[in-house]
């Protein structure tokens, strides 16, 4: 009986003795971390997240080689317990999950079904997949199969639907899909993306500047989900409320329902979420990357500044704006009046890009307070000069140095003074565009008689936004068309009046438009006490001269030279974007160009070299143009409420209003939820064909 | 020659899976992809020999002199679980790659019964040293062979229309019951 026990011990203590003395001997110093971090993790030992079990992700966890929200299983708890146990501060970990890029239109063709293979991947492997479309989904659900996570499921109308809440991005849907249709999407993927021939994109969203997926916040507002509206434009404006009033919806002009009926009211749709964010009083939280260690300097807070540092800002770097006057927005503070941008409005949108870690120095002037060098020496990897266009062009006529004799810019900037600027009781404005009509219609509020606006060609030739020319025409604006001035008339150093000469248009220059041409002795006087021009602006490039000498190159239009692909200068490390760049443009564009210089920078500092953008899309897809639309019932397009005229003048109150849930419900339905070809809603025939 | 002989019929003939029914546990559980099967194949060739080598050795020297032959059970537990983790410890410090290689299916294979069935086997066979390791490598050979084939028909399988009541560990076990039907071929090639 002994020696049985007697054995078992032995072995027994031997292997103990053998194995402690192993463990001793071959000891491996382990990061004592790494064990706290594999009890964070769930220990599911799944490999979802590519290492060979829960200890070696744990292991790349701590030396950094995997991000803090790798583990599919625990999603962004456990993610956020391991980013503040090792160090990486309190990060929005930034989630990914899957995302179809089929939409249903070009959808792959069903021809072929194989009796026996009810399988995307045997589809393909038979027949190469569909004859007609490279892109499109197969439908046969394989995808749904591969979703251990119960995430994706078969939509009615033959297309996966991904539930973002229970995606855990662990790619298992990727990797069977052979039509490559499925992405892990990330938030820096949705930024650094552009628009290309190859996808299906709606006529709106191929004529946005900022490339807003309109379709899809549409179908969220429709949804009654305006958090997620919301954060769908936000991937691609970062100022709605700001856009929500002032664009002039360059999309509207390509909407679809157009074409028999009234477009989609966009932009109130736009404004009715912005503004609900607004008034929830709270910014909705949107992911930020990794830091990356890069430092960005931006000089200039406009719209293109605003939107290059909230996208970099997203994509991880460091950024700082550095802004000449004392407050931010450019154009949109200084340029844009009260009574169509509130200014706390403003503020608010500012402050919550801000509020991504955004840093801000006011009142420095670039090539005065700070040059290129010194943001070098600062650790500063690139500079973005988005300066904007503030120059102003002036007239060369006798009386422009008269008393009373403003410049546009000049005139609305004096807004955001601490006094306002005095207009006379009859104002004369120079100009057909944006800024003509901003002063035109500020100086009625400032308690103006009469104004009047004097342009050289007609109306149809007006640059201004239509929707702005209807309202200065509603507030009894009166306008002078086909009219030039000549000089400005003076008495004793005061404007007295405006001396134009009448035109008729000739014939069409390159650019289209008709070259006005001056009818001899049509000389007239109009009277007034105050003349303020507004014919035109251009980049104030002064920075470039002395003494930093920064040797930009500029065009002949004063603009700042850069690469269209990539918006670099000639200066490596400085790029450019917005009005600076093109000339005056819109607020979007500016915005867009944001983006644009955004992606540029973020490849430019963290790979060395800025890859091209294959297939983008320039111009309307082949296809996506239609003469008529069949089937759609013609709706009336809801209107905004604006306050009337007797309230307008004399104060800045905003003049329109936002629309209500009642009206967005309604005009969401209106949109046609287009994609590049109308996809047939009939239900799919599975049919089966003998292979014989 | 004889070594050749052992060799085939340990591979095929008695084949440990599908023969000997012994390891059926990984072979269903890891052999949903071809990749981890390979993985596991691996793994338990590596521990399979090393595990016939030193129980034999323990049985040969310590139990059979001390006539503790009934013993043997017990003590093959014992050393194949201490081995197991004294390979873990030794790989961890020598061969990260290996070890994070292996992963999960080291630890795995301590509750593997197609090891501690070869190192039985080989007592029981009462193999000499050369026969005993040869046999071990064989029959470890053979329940790589056998996961692969099997997982490789599985990967098929996924993609087959199968019905939804069959799918899954049920259409595996029939297909394992076909590939042993079909493994029995083989009897009758070597005795």
């Amino acid at each position: 009986m002994l020696t049985p026990i007697l054995v078992m011990s032995g072995v027994g203590t031997i292997a103990a003795v053998g194995l402690g003395i192993a463990a001793k001997v071959f000891h491996v110093d382990e990061d004592p971390r790494i064990q706290h971090v594999l009890d964070l993790l769930p220990g599911a030992n799944c490999g979802g997240c590519g290492y060979a079990g829960c200890a070696s992700c744990a292991e790349a966890l701590v030396d950094g080689s995997a991000p803090a929200n790798i583990c599919v299983v625990g999603g962004l708890e456990t993610a956020s317990e391991i980013a503040g146990y090792l160090g990486l501060g309190d990060v929005n970990i930034e989630p990914e999950i899957a995302a179809p890029d089929c939409s249903g239109g070009n959808r792959a063709s069903k021809k072929y079904i194989y009796s026996g293979f009810d399988d995307c991947r045997a589809a393909m492997q038979h027949y190469r997949g569909p004859v007609e479309c490279d892109h499109g989904c197969i439908g046969l659900g394989t995808c749904v199969q591969a979703c251990q996570f119960g995430a994706i499921k078969m939509g009615s109308e033959g297309l996966p639907i991904f539930n973002p809440e229970r995606c855990v991005g662990c790619g298992e849907c990727v990797r069977a899909c052979p039509k490559g249709i499925i992405s892990i999407i990330s938030e820096k993927t949705k930024i650094l993306h552009w628009n290309r021939y190859t996808e299906c994109l709606s006529p709106c969203r191929q004529k946005c500047p900022a490339q807003i997926n309109i379709p899809k916040y549409i179908r969220f507002i429709r949804e009654g989900k305006y958090a997620e509206a919301l954060l769908t434009i936000k991937e691609r404006n970062p100022l709605p409320l700001v856009c929500g009033r002032v664009c002039p919806e360059p999309c509207a002009l390509a909407c679809r329902r157009s074409i028999g009926d009234e477009p989609v009211a966009i932009n109130y749709l736009k404004r009715f979420v912005a503004d609900w964010e607004m008034a929830s009083g709270k910014h909705l939280p949107v992911p930020i990357s990794h830091s990356t260690g890069k430092k960005v300097a931006i000089v200039g807070s406009g719209p293109g500044g605003l939107s290059a540092a909230y996208f970099l800002r997203r994509l991880g770097h460091e950024v700082e704006i550095f802004e000449q006057k004392p407050e931010l927005g450019g154009m949109l503070r200084y340029g844009i009046p009260e009574y169509r941008l509130p200014k706390e409005i403003l503020d608010w949108e500012i402050q919550g890009i801000l509020d991504l870690g955004i840093k801000v120095t006011k009142n420095v002037e670039f090539g005065k307070d700070f040059t290129l060098e010194l943001l070098k020496a600062e650790g500063f990897d690139t500079v973005i000069l988005a300066v904007g266009a503030w120059a102003e062009h002036e007239l060369k006529i006798e009386g422009a140095d008269l008393e009373g004799v403003y410049s546009g810019i000049n005139f609305l900037e004096k807004f955001q003074e601490e006094t306002l600027p005095t207009a006379g009781k009859s104002v004369v404005v120079i100009g057909g565009g944006n800024t003509a009509m901003d002063a035109a219609r500020s100086s009625l509020r400032l308690g103006s008689k009469k104004v009047t606006i004097v342009y050289r060609r007609s109306r149809d030739e007006m640059p201004a936004n239509p929707a702005e020319i209807v309202a200065a025409e509603e507030e009894n604006i009166e306008f002078a068309f086909l009219n030039a001035p000549n000089r400005i008339l003076g008495e004793s150093g005061k404007v007295t009046g405006l001396e134009v000469l009448s035109m008729k248009l000739g014939e069409p220059d390159k650019d289209g438009r008709r070259r006005p041409v001056v009818i001899e002795g049509s000389e007239r006087v109009i009277e007034c006490d105050t003349v303020i021009q507004a014919i035109g602006q251009f980049p104030d490039l002064k920075f470039n001269n002395e003494p930093m000498n920064l040797a930009l190159k500029e065009t002949r239009w004063h603009t700042i030279d850069a690469e269209e692909d990539t918006l670099q200068t000639n200066v490596p490390e400085v790029f450019t974007a917005g009005d600076c760049f093109t000339g005056p443009g819109l607020a979007v564009e500016a915005i867009a160009a944001g983006r644009y210089v955004a992606r540029s920078v973020h490849y430019y500092m963290t790979e060395g070299e800025i890859p091209p953008i294959e297939g983008q899309q320039r111009d309307f897809i082949y296809g996506s143009l239609h003469d008529s639309i069949m089937g759609v019932n013609t709706t009336p397009k809801i209107h905004e409420s604006v306050i009337c005229l007797e309230d307008r003048l004399g104060t800045f109150k905003e003049v329109e209003g936002t629309i209500d849930e009642k009206d967005a419900q309604y005009e969401s339905k209106r949109c046609l939820d287009c994609g590049v070809f109308c996809y047939t809603k009939e239900p799919i025939e599975l049919k089966m064909e003998k292979a014989s | 020659m004889d070594l050749v002989l052992l060799a085939i019929s340990a591979i095929f003939v008695n084949n440990i899976l599908l023969a000997q029914y012994l390891g059926n546990c990984p072979f269903c559980g890891v052999s949903k992809k071809l990749s981890t099967s390979l993985g596991m194949g691996a793994a338990v060739i590596f521990v399979a020999t090393l595990a016939s080598i030193f129980t034999w050795l323990v049985y040969y020297y310590l139990l059979e002199p001390l006539g503790l032959k009934y013993m043997q059970t017990l003590v093959f537990i014992l050393i194949i679980a201490s081995l197991v983790q004294f390979v873990e410890i030794f790989l961890k410090k020598f061969s990260k790659p290996l070890y994070n290689a292996l992963g999960i299916y080291l630890p795995l294979i301590t509750t593997n019964c197609a090891v501690m069935g070869i190192a039985l086997l080989n007592i029981k066979h009462e193999f000499g040293f050369w026969e005993m390791v040869v046999f071990s490598i064989s029959s470890a050979a053979g329940f790589t062979l056998a996961i692969i084939l099997f997982a490789s028909i599985r990967e098929r399988l996924f993609i087959s229309h199968v019905p939804s009541f069959m799918k899954g560990t049920a259409i595996a076990l029939v297909t394992a019951g076909i590939m042993s039907l079909s493994f029995m071929g083989f009897s009758g090639m070597v005795n």
